[in-house]
């Protein structure tokens, strides 16, 4: 094989395995743009990769398993967001403890799933015209539905976020909520929401991973993946665009984690990569001018108040 | 028209001592009738459950041995946090430096040559407390430099801590003798810490974990820099208007959480796995779990004393339900409602919570008798 045929076949490999960091990274991009940290994503996850599994075996429909994953995993944001917005405990522990809670209770609820061959899969649809265009048809153009969906997220959401109205409010609430609150937006209501849709999408993204990616019910199976959606989340630096590229970029580290060990390098060594550019992207991106550019909300973590403006 | 009740939070001047004792156990309280609840929709008879996590906890000599020796980490990493929590630092990487500890005892016990066989251990210690220490000065010094955030920076650290864990295991210092486990070699007996009698209760950790706990309530409670925590934690910038310097406060405390973290490192690896394996097999998430400790003591080193063996039962609970069907991960159910209503019940310290009724005037839920703050 080829280098060039290698790093296509490593590409092509990355889009899915970095798809279910995409859909984690939007739904804690827009979270974390309303001025709300959620550490719970891998429970959110989790949560949503076991609802999948099982209303799928049930109901052997995989659309219903994935608008299932996504309600369960909007409620159990929802959880975190009455407790950091509302009850303003601290953001950080309470997405931990979200976390906590993901992984005990799809762990009760799916033990009767282990083992199980699963009875739906999602299968390629290659798109007609697109999928037979060189190269860029392949890569891009041959894969399931819910890479698509997701690819097509990022446009959507980069217009919501830079285009309209509702952009506007969810942007200016993580700036200054005080600001925001004076002229006139519920501030309560945009992070609830915005909260709520980061759980919808972290619970697609688990989804993906339990009836798509790889298609079985096993205990704690996001393994990280939801740390590594925090990681992007900064990494992408809270920008949809940079989050596609971070998310097929640390699929692809996903991918090569198993293909290099061939060449005796160390998996885990390939693992710290994402935690590591991380660390370094926060410090190149450090200093204040430098946030503001990137666009860091500076209200991150900081509930809100209308008593103590 | 909204018939809601809205909430509304107004701000405590002091919190009556009574409450700071009482609201963390009633949050425990209906965060265990939640989970009841929780459990009777999946299924799983809760009184059985309760029952069985109790009785395997501290039911039985086994049990309470095994209670203390998984609150052995908890207590120690415990203490760290609540003094860094008090600053209002927030390490949450403890599970990261307690596996640095574990490498660096290993790397002491297995690796260094021509220590005599007394100094081993307190070496030991030495190396995994520098360790964690330095691993926890990493974002210390990334927040007291370019002012990053310490929360993201401690977790990304935990993750990259429990890979060298893997890199280790499985490369460099795999056991020649351990066919093909991911462990090192054992350690010699020189690097062991002796246990209590028939249990597992490494007691030489245990003593120092004690007395981490007495002296963090002291330098807390009865020094300028316990002092410097407190008045940075409750308000940053009254401390640096008294010229305290904010810098030296955050590296000093997640130092001492770094490197008490370590520590527990240690005492896993040198007291119960006698080798270093990897890093799920050495801390079921103690790191993280002690999060938990630190909270429900509402930051008070002593009160991690009590906390952490509670948290340890709850852990050793959770083993001996696992004997009936129901997995491991149940125990995280408890980890995490506790960890949530022992937050929310915080709130019940700080604020008066007061319910508004629409075309209603407000009905005051504690406290009623005490004037407005305005």
């Amino acid at each position: 094989m080829s280098i060039w045929a290698y790093i296509f076949s490593v590409l092509q490999a990355a889009i899915p395995a970095g798809t279910p960091l995409l859909y984690g990274t939007l739904g804690e991009v827009t979270a974390e743009r309303s001025g709300v940290v959620n550490l719970g994503v891998e429970g959110m996850m989790i949560m949503g990769a076991v609802t999948a599994f099982g209303v799928a075996q049930a109901t052997g429909n995989p659309w219903l398993a994935i608008a299932a994953a996504a309600l369960v995993g909007g409620l159990f944001a929802l959880i975190h967001a009455f407790a950091s917005i509302t009850l303003r405990v601290n953001q950080v522990v309470s997405g931990l403890a979200l976390t906590m809670l993901g992984q005990g209770i799809s762990g009760m609820i799916g033990k009767r799933f282990i083992g199980m061959p699963p009875r739906v899969q999602l299968k390629a649809v290659p798109i007609p015209g697109l999928s037979d265009l060189p190269v860029l048809g392949p890569l891009l153009f041959q894969h399931d539905v819910l890479v698509y969906i997701g690819l097509l997220m990022v446009p959507v959401l980069w217009f919501m976020f830079y285009r309209t109205r509702w952009g506007i409010n969810l942007r200016s609430v993580g700036e200054s909520p005080a600001t925001a609150d004076a002229m006139g937006v519920n501030v309560f209501q945009v992070r609830y929401l915005a909260v709520f849709f980061g759980g919808l999408m972290a619970g697609v993204g688990g989804a993906y991973l339990s009836i798509v990616y790889a298609p079985a019910w096993i205990e704690g199976m996001t393994a990280g993946i939801g740390w590594i959606v925090i990681a992007l989340t900064i990494f992408a630096m809270w920008d949809p665009v940079r989050g596609l590229l971070g998310a097929y970029l640390f699929g692809s580290v996903r991918v090569l984690q198993y293909r290099l060990q061939a060449l005796g390098i160390s998996p885990p060594l390939l693992n710290m990569l994402p935690f590591i550019l991380t660390i370094l992207v926060l410090m190149f991106s450090a200093g204040e001018a430098m946030r503001k550019r990137l666009g860091a909300p500076a209200a991150l973590m900081q509930p809100y108040t209308r008593e103590e403006r | 028209m909204n018939l809601l009740p809205r909430i509304r939070l107004e701000k405590r001047l002091d919190t009556p001592r009574w409450l700071s004792v009482v609201t963390p156990i009633l949050s425990v309280v209906a965060a265990l009738l939640v989970i009841a609840v929780l459990f009777g929709l999946l299924g799983v008879d809760p009184v059985d459950t309760y029952w069985r996590i109790f009785t395997g906890a501290f039911g039985s000599a086994y049990g309470l041995s095994e209670t203390v020796t998984k609150a052995i980490p908890l207590m120690l990493a415990g203490v760290g946090l609540a003094v860094a929590f008090r600053a209002r630092v927030y390490n949450i990487g403890a599970e990261g430096q307690l596996l640095i500890g574990a490498i660096c005892a290993t790397g002491v016990a297995l690796f260094v040559p021509g220590i005599p066989d007394g100094l081993r251990l307190p070496a030991m210690f030495v190396a995994g407390a520098l360790g964690g220490a330095v691993w926890a000065l990493i974002p210390a010094v990334l927040k007291a430099r370019l002012r990053i955030d310490e929360v993201l920076t401690s977790l990304m650290t935990v993750y990259i801590a429990s890979e060298l864990v893997n890199y280790l295991v499985y490369g460099p210092w795999k056991g020649p003798g351990e066919w093909g486990f991911p462990y090192t070699d054992k350690f010699p007996i020189a690097a062991q810490l002796p246990r209590l009698g028939a249990t597992r209760i490494h007691y030489p950790t245990l003593i120092l974990a004690l007395l981490a706990a007495v002296l963090a309530y002291l330098l807390v409670q009865r020094t300028r820099w316990g002092f410097e925590i407190r008045v940075t934690g409750e308000n940053p910038e009254a401390a640096r208007y008294a010229g305290m310097n904010y810098l030296r406060t955050v590296m000093l405390v997640m130092a001492l959480s770094g490197a008490l973290a370590g520590m527990a490192g240690v005492g896993e690896v040198a007291g119960i796995h006698y080798r270093l394996r990897y890093p799920q097999g050495i801390s079921p998430g103690y790191g993280f779990t002690a999060i938990i400790v630190a909270w429900l003591a509402r930051l008070n080193p002593l009160g991690v004393i009590l906390t952490s063996l509670l948290i340890g039962g709850l852990l050793v609970g959770g083993d001996a339900i696992q004997l009936k069907g129901l997995p491991s991960a149940t125990v995280y159910v408890f980890n995490g409602m506790i960890l949530l209503f022992v937050l929310s019940g915080d709130l019940f310290t700080r604020y008066r919570v007061r319910l508004e009724f629409p075309g209603r005037v407000a009905v005051p839920l504690a406290r009623p008798e005490r004037e407005e703050a305005a």
